[in-house]
């Protein structure tokens, strides 16, 4: 009798727990804090329309994100750089890259009075390696006619911390002058030859409010956030280009007619009269063969979900949609994923 | 009563042992805990130590992009800082304590001690951004050029004032390890045994001859001991150090100028870090954090017992 009703008890533990484990499945993330926000909102959403999911992002930094794939501690991984053919070897079966959104790095300064401040790439290598160290340089002026540069010092701000926003930025200087190229490079963590670092967007955002007569780089949608003053830069095509939705799918556009098979592709230094020269995507990484393969239908679900419905959500957090041959691309590639 | 003594003597030498074993396994926990980061950091840092041998350490070039890797920089503001930052604080925390434990009137000491203690349970990043919105821009605007008015002759005082930089960095540190100081500093006063002081005075001593005499030397063992926890705080201290001192891989013999320390490079560049390399010489850096802290407190005990003498043999260090 006991007997029975300890099997029975039992029976009924282990149902549930099956059911439980069919049910409930957690999808683990981690990787790129600049997406969060967005990220956050999609997964609070889509969990709404399907409360037996349940997604798990952890914003520790892109680097972070493509160390934990490569460990195969997380389901999918983010980035704001594409990884590497290297590290893609790393983890057998490959990675499959999504662009789920767009960013651009804008240049901020603080000077009091002055408005659209113009600035072209080799105005800004100058700036950040120190060769032009005051406001009132004729450099400057000959861009800027119109306006009236303070004699002031330049002080410049850089990311003292890992991160996309100095790899995408060193890499627009890098392919632009020949010169930084050789003696600063690009990369999340390199040595500027001059200026101040701050930790995160935020620090760098704290030190340009403080000190007069500084320039730094940032994240667009923080930059929005905070108000920073935001210089126009020189595109390709010699135009003065604003930061903004539009002049970031500008760009994203008018790369798009070419894309590239698995979508690892750069919009820097895009061509286009209205393009914004410093743009990237943010990539959603899955890898080709999955730690937890009864998973990767709802994790497909989601990341097609993001790609189409999710799009607009972007727009009230500052977050720029993608183009549409980009997301019909992202959407054959998904596809593509636990097919042989 | 002789047979009744027996088993209690016998069920107290059980809990005895067992009370020591206790306190034994504590102890080889501790010691195994530090064994096995030292090991951990150590096979981390192998394959960056393969690469660059001694000069990982001596080399004045950080540039992960270029995958040079050298950390004298950080050593160098590391303990620049610091110590620094234990210069400014120990005479002010020596004077709070000295105050606490021999001259405040009942009514002040109970306010000024919960003050004391309230300024240590501040979290580092209420430090760094008090340094970031009021220490910086008063230390550019105010306290940088008149330095360089008075004592610009100094090296240390030369160069643009940015505000962010070694002096800010020192200043917020050692207004951080301030409570530490004091509150340590003053129990170890109050140990000294009356018996003593009243000696001091019965001999014809002032007080100020008393505490000089009488109750310094015996606790400087322990205001050491005090100084060791703090200089430790200021050497491990990330969040705040970086919001103020300007994250620059350079030795500058400038205070106004921007540098790093270990442990801010640390808590910014290992998030991002992929490179084996670069991972390496992070890991390197950390262990590079525990032989500086060692030495110094190492160094800090050697001299004590230089300048204390027979002092800090005897048993006056309570801590």
């Amino acid at each position: 009798m006991r007997f029975r009703t300890l099997m029975a008890a039992a029976v009924l533990v282990l149902g549930s727990a099956a059911t439980a484990r069919a049910d409930n499945v957690t999808i683990q993330g981690a990787g790129a804090t600049f997406p969060y926000p967005l990220y956050a909102r999609w997964i609070a959403e889509y969990q709404k329309a399907h409360p037996e999911l349940r997604i798990n992002y952890q914003a520790i930094g892109s680097g972070g994100g493509i160390r934990q794939l490569l460990a195969q501690t997380v389901d999918f991984g983010a980035s704001d750089t594409p990884m590497s053919d290297a590290e893609i070897a790393k983890l057998p079966g490959g990675v499959v890259h999504i662009p789920a959104t767009l960013g651009a790095v804008v240049v901020s300064y603080n000077l009091p009075g002055v408005a659209g401040l113009r600035l072209d790439a080799k105005l800004l290598a100058e700036l950040f390696s120190g060769r032009i160290s005051r406001w009132n340089d004729p450099a400057l002026k000959g861009l800027n006619a119109a306006l009236t540069l303070p004699d002031l010092p330049v002080v410049v701000v850089v990311r003292a911390d890992g991160s996309g926003t100095t790899a995408l930025f060193t890499e627009y200087l890098a392919a632009t002058n020949p010169s930084w190229a050789q003696s600063v490079g690009m990369g999340k963590s390199v040595r500027f030859p001059v200026g101040l670092g701050a930790k995160g967007n935020e620090g760098v955002t704290a030190q340009l409010k403080s000190v007069k007569g500084s320039i730094g780089y940032i994240e667009l949608a923080y930059a929005r956030q905070n108000q920073l003053a935001m210089a126009d830069l020189g595109n390709r095509a010699g135009r003065f280009v604003a930061p903004s939705f539009v002049s970031i799918l500008a760009a994203a556009q008018a790369k798009s007619s070419a894309l590239p098979a698995d979508l690892r592709l750069s919009i820097l230094d895009a061509a286009g009269p209205d393009s914004y020269p410093i743009a990237a995507f943010s990539y959603l990484l899955l890898p080709r063969t999955p730690r937890a393969p009864e998973k990767l239908q709802s994790l497909k679900a989601f990341v097609s979900w993001a790609l189409t419905t999710g799009q607009p959500l972007g727009a009230s957090l500052d977050y720029a949609p993608l183009p549409q041959a980009v997301v019909q691309r992202g959407q054959e590639l998904l596809s593509t994923l636990g097919k042989p | 009563m002789a047979a009744s003594l027996n088993p209690t003597a016998s069920t107290h030498s059980v809990a005895d042992r067992w009370f020591r074993g206790l306190t034994v396994a504590a102890a080889a926990f501790l010691v195994l805990l530090l064994l096995a980061i030292l090991l951990q950091l150590g096979r981390a840092a192998l394959g960056a130590l393969q690469v660059f041998g001694p000069v990982l350490l001596t080399g004045r070039t950080w540039d992960p992009a270029g995958a040079t890797f050298g950390i004298l920089p950080f050593v160098y503001g590391t303990v620049l800082t610091s110590l620094l930052a234990l210069l400014i604080a120990a005479p002010v925390a020596l004077g709070v304590a000295v105050y606490l434990a021999e001259l405040a009137p009942e009514g002040a000491k109970a306010p000024v001690t919960v003050a004391v203690e309230l300024l240590a349970a501040v979290p580092s990043i209420v430090y760094g951004l008090w340094g970031v919105f009021v220490l910086v821009p008063w230390l550019r605007d105010t306290v940088q050029p008149q330095l360089q008015t008075w004592l610009g002759f100094l090296p240390v005082f030369s160069g643009a004032s940015i505000g962010f930089g070694v002096l800010a960095a020192s200043l917020v540190l050692a207004v951080m390890i301030l409570p530490t100081l004091a509150a340590i500093s003053r129990d170890v006063l109050l140990a000294i045994p009356r018996a003593q002081r009243e000696a001091a005075l019965a001999l014809g001593a002032t007080r100020f001859e008393m505490i000089r005499d009488a109750v310094l030397p015996q606790a400087l063992p322990g205001i050491v001991g005090a100084m060791m926890l703090g200089l430790g705080r200021a050497l491990g201290e990330t969040m705040a150090v970086t919001m103020v001192i300007g994250n620059r891989a350079d030795i500058s013999l400038s205070w106004f100028a921007p540098a790093q320390t270990m442990a801010s490079l640390l808590a910014n560049e290992y998030a991002e870090a992929t490179e084996e390399l670069h991972l390496g010489a992070l890991a390197f850096v950390g262990l590079s954090l525990f032989a500086v802290t060692l030495l110094l407190n190492l160094g800090a005990r050697g001299l004590v017992r230089r300048v204390a003498g027979s002092a800090a043999r005897s048993p006056g260090g309570a801590r």
